[in-house]
């Protein structure tokens, strides 16, 4: 019988009320009286000197409240990077500045020139057309592999180079590894494209700066998955304004997926000018500029190899990667193919020897940072189609190549720096076989083939690092913050509870799933129970929602602080019925006393808190509120297996997905409902990005697909009903609700099983083809065929 | 400015408008309909859908003024006047067909559009109707699913788990 309340309970979402009804309230729903807007002029090329800006018959445009330009954001801070990578010698990553408006060069198509402010948009519109440029323009750097040539054109001139940074990891282990390869019975070498990709959740970006000039406080109101982060980096980087005289809310959100982790300059520029100007200033991004202002996600070129000894076991892998950087360092990019990539590769195996090297690279291009899975798709996939690579060499099955090389002891330290806590690889595999009735897929390849369309079925496993992660180890990888969350609990004298959480729900139910775990706790109903996030002036210091770490991170702190809570509502029961503090317990919403029949209710206590008339006041505070700040010991390792079975229509070279299953291990699962939304979510991103989506520059810088008319976004009919389970569960071990974290895996598991059944139905058809780089689009499935 | 009248979720309505203002831009900053949506600005997402004179219109596609003298239906126009959910919007909530809610006005009222023309569509008719109606959160599978049991068709065997 599946539980109804509590944890492991399928609720119902409450904020679906709102949503459903058109009364949730979004960023672009916020309206200030007298409010400006701006509009930003961008730049049209990739790479340019600018020579003049010139704004007079603009700013005399009907409407126009000012023109700003990069001039009046000199001697203010630029856009800061969180995190530094430090390469293989030891040097500190190149990090270029990043102006809020261009100053000097525009550098990537979509870079920001000038902000008009006018009474409506329209007129900021208009006006921005009668800017005069002179921009002359210049050869752009696109290639990543050119960019590091010789020669080639800089997109930072005064740092001399287009390499951000040449990684080496684990460095000490390179030679071991050269020596393992020399010694293999076996190599397997695949060289791949992770295309790029743009997040585009459906809520465009949206910023509202305000000012009020009697308090002297800032407020911006913006579409962000971690508010907290954007008052640090805003306030102390680049505007100055201290975290008490700046409040960032982020009400409802649409969807992030990454790309609204970052501080991006339209936030800085609402926040500045609405104090310039004494008078809030609003934008909102249109999708095409979204596609050239959002950062970008993935665009990895490698080459890996696996080396196998004479029983097929995995003795070493090596991968070499260029990453892109874009432009400008974005928020968080130098983690993405290193700290979050890297770390990765061993995958669900115990190949003992690992070297990564990654060579980051800054091009004419929108700046790319974490996409939904970040960096660990891009492990993954390469990963996983190699050893399929290897299968289809060796002549052995790809799944018991898999599972002979399983990790299957636990905890297991791998060669690159982390350490699994739990997991069962097999389980997981076990389960899929099952679900995806492997058993069945000869019948059906058959049925297929009478069609005339050739069947391929791919597998594969993934492991992610999730909840990132503790703070003393990311500072030592270079992280610029801390990664803990926090959580306050506050209950009310007539006993409901207010959790006020770091934590930002854009999607994934937080006001839904967060109270089953106090109900369950606590034993009072879930209705009893508020969550309250998004708004720095409610919730303490958090560091917000990513990395699937809302309920393992953030979750954790509000159980700590519930704890805190419990404990003091025990000393008050056991004043209250004249008992030992040792003797009290608390089950279904009263406290009683251990081997008797004395009891007080939960909101007796909770009055007795703030009317403490009857009460220990020599030992205890009146009041019942606490904080805790949680920071987790290790990350966590989610992961699974999935499968995916496709038809090529060989004469048009069209995929389609047939049936796509899921099993995943995210140990204890709160919302098994939500849980199954998450990962359905992310296979169909993982299913755009093998089958359709595809960010395209040409050789000039020129951003080919800046629209839904060119951007293949995966609608209904690409996708089928998926089939998932969560049923093997190995809880993590370090958190207190044992749960791994669930918002990516869909994401990351998905692409490799799709382009491996591509490749199996291919070679069923006689095609001995061995890589079709992504999106399986049907022209290259078709010149694949025909090649 | 032309002067422009309407009726919206059955209340008569007008105001003042430029020639170029969408009716997406009428419903949300002169109506304060704020829960027709704006995700795109080439009329591909969906997530300004409303009905127009009862057909399904993509509201970012049509100019305000062409909407004189229309019955205009939106999200805001979908529930009781108690609060009660529609058929559609309870078995989204049923079903966890949305997760960010921005484009679920959107795929509401486009799903109502269907019901009304084929009250029991098919797997494959349900996807086909939402061709023009993009969702980043859900990968679909809850929204066909919610849209399928609002038509009173059993979904318990589609795979969920």
């Amino acid at each position: 019988m599946p539980k109804d309340h509590g944890i492991g309970a399928s609720n119902k979402r409450r904020e679906d009320i709102r949503f459903l009804t058109g009364t949730g309230n979004y960023t672009d729903d916020i309206n200030i009286h007298g409010q400006a807007y701006v509009y930003f002029l961008r730049s049209d090329v990739a790479h340019g000197k600018i020579n003049s800006i010139d704004t007079a018959a603009a700013a005399a445009m009907p409407g126009v409240v000012r023109i700003f330009t990069g001039a009046d954001f000199e001697g203010i801070g630029g856009l800061p990077c969180g995190w530094q990578v430090t390469d293989k010698h030891g040097e500190p990553m190149k990090e270029p500045p990043h102006p809020v408006l261009a100053q000097g060069k525009v550098r990537h198509v979509g870079d920001p020139i000038a902000a008009v402010v006018a009474d409506s948009l329209d007129q900021a519109r208009d006006a921005a057309e009668a800017i005069e440029l002179d921009i002359e323009e210049l050869p752009a750097v696109v290639d990543m592999k050119a960019a590091v040539q010789e020669g080639s054109a800089l997109v930072h001139d005064d740092i001399g180079t287009n390499l951000c940074y040449d990684w080496g990891f684990v460095e000490e282990n390179k030679g071991a590894v050269e020596e393992a390869f020399s010694k293999a019975a076996h190599v397997t070498t695949l060289e791949l494209r992770n295309n790029r990709l743009v997040a585009n959740p459906m809520e465009p970006r949206v910023a509202v700066g305000d000012f009020n000039r009697a308090s002297g406080d800032s407020t911006l109101y913006t579409t962000s998955q971690n508010p907290h982060v954007i008052r640090l980096l805003m306030g102390a980087f680049v505007l100055g304004i201290p975290e008490h005289k700046l409040r960032v809310v982020a009400p409802d959100v649409g969807g992030g997926f990454g790309t609204k982790i970052f501080h991006y300059a339209e936030e800085a520029f609402c926040t500045f000018a609405a104090k310039q100007l004494n008078r809030a200033v609003k934008w909102t991004s249109s999708r095409s500029e979204a596609f050239m202002s959002d950062a970008h996600g993935r665009d990895h070129v490698t080459k890996i190899q696996l080396a196998l000894d004479a029983d097929n076991n995995f003795t070493a892998l090596r991968t070499e990667t260029y990453a892109n950087m874009g432009a400008y360092l974005s928020t968080f990019a130098p983690s993405v193919p290193t700290w979050l990539h890297g770390t990765l590769m061993a995958g669900n195996y115990k190949t003992p020897l690992i070297y990564v090297n990654v060579k980051a690279v800054f091009t004419n291009t929108v700046p790319v940072d974490a996409y939904r899975g970040a960096g660990r798709p891009e492990a993954t996939f390469q990963l996983e189609r190699v050893i399929d690579k290897a299968a289809r060499e060796l002549g052995v099955d790809p799944v018991e190549l898999r599972r002979q090389n399983f990790i299957t002891e636990f905890p297991y330290a791998t060669p690159v720096a982390v350490e699994y806590d739990t997991g069962d690889y097999h389980a997981t595999m076990d389960k899929l076989v099952e679900i995806a009735d492997f058993a069945g897929f000869e019948a059906r390849r058959k049925d297929s083939e009478a069609k005339g369309k050739l069947r391929g079925l791919g597998v594969n496993c993934y492991i992610e690092a999730c909840g990132i992660a503790p703070s003393n180890l990311v500072g030592q990888l270079g992280a610029r913050a801390g990664l803990y969350e926090s959580a306050t609990v506050r209950v009310n004298a007539t006993g409901g509870v207010v959790v006020m959480t770091g934590s930002h729900s854009h999607g994934q139910g937080h006001e839904t799933s967060f109270p089953q775990v106090i109900s369950e706790m606590i034993g009072i109903p879930e209705d009893q129970v508020e969550i309250v996030h998004g708004d720095t002036a409610r919730s303490p210091m958090g560091m917000g929602t990513y990395g699937s770490r809302s309920l393992a991170v953030g979750g954790s702190a509000m159980v700590r602080a519930a704890e805190k809570i419990i404990n003091k509502a025990k000393k008050i029961a056991a004043h209250l019925m004249e008992a030992s503090e040792g003797d009290i317990e608390l089950k279904d919403g009263a406290f009683s006393v251990a081997g008797t029949d004395k009891s007080v209710a939960w909101g007796e206590v909770c009055l007795a808190a703030y009317v403490p008339h009857n009460y220990p006041l020599e030992d205890i505070e009146p009041g019942l509120e606490e904080t805790a700040f949680y920071d987790p010991s290790n990350f966590t390792y989610p992961s699974g297996a999935y499968c995916c079975e496709v038809e090529v229509d060989p004469e048009t070279g069209k995929v389609t997905i047939e049936s796509f299953a899921a099993t995943d291990d995210f140990g204890n699962i709160v919302n098994p409902m939500i849980v199954d939304g998450q990962v359905h979510g992310g296979i169909g991103q993982g299913i755009g990005q093998a089958l359709l989506e595809n960010c395209a520059y040409d050789e000039n810088g020129q951003l080919l697909s800046a629209s839904y008319m060119d951007y293949a976004m995966p609608r209904a009919s690409d996708v089928p009903f998926y089939k998932v389970d969560h049923s093997c569960q190995t809880p993590c071990t370090h958190n207190p609700l044992g749960v791994k974290g669930c918002g990516e895996a869909g994401a990351i598991g998905s692409p490799p099983a799709v382009v491996n059944a591509v490749i199996d139905a291919l070679h069923s058809g006689g095609h001995k083809v061995e890589h079709i780089d992504m999106p399986v689009s049907p022209s290259r499935v078709w010149a694949a065929m025909n090649g | 400015m032309a002067k422009i009248s309407m009726k919206v979720n059955g209340r008569d309505v007008s105001g003042e408008v430029e020639g170029r203002t969408l009716l997406v831009q009428f419903l949300r900053d002169q109506l304060g309909l704020t829960g027709t949506h704006v995700g795109c600005d080439t009329s591909q997402c969906g997530a300004c859908t409303v009905q127009v004179d009862g057909k399904q219109v993509k509201s970012c596609t049509m100019f305000a003024a062409e909407a004189e003298g229309a019955e205009v239906s939106t999200i805001e126009g979908e529930a009781a006047q108690d609060g009660t959910l529609s058929a559609i919007q309870a078995a989204f909530q049923e079903h966890h067909g949305l997760q960010c809610g921005f484009c679920t006005p959107g795929m509401v009222m486009a799903a109502k559009s269907l019901l009304e023309v084929n009250p029991k569509p098919t797997e494959a008719e349900v996807r086909h109707h939402l061709e023009g109606n993009i969702c980043r959160c859900t990968g679909y599978h809850n929204i066909v699913k919610a849209i399928m049991a609002a038509s009173g068709q059993d979904v318990g065997a589609i795979a969920a788990e």
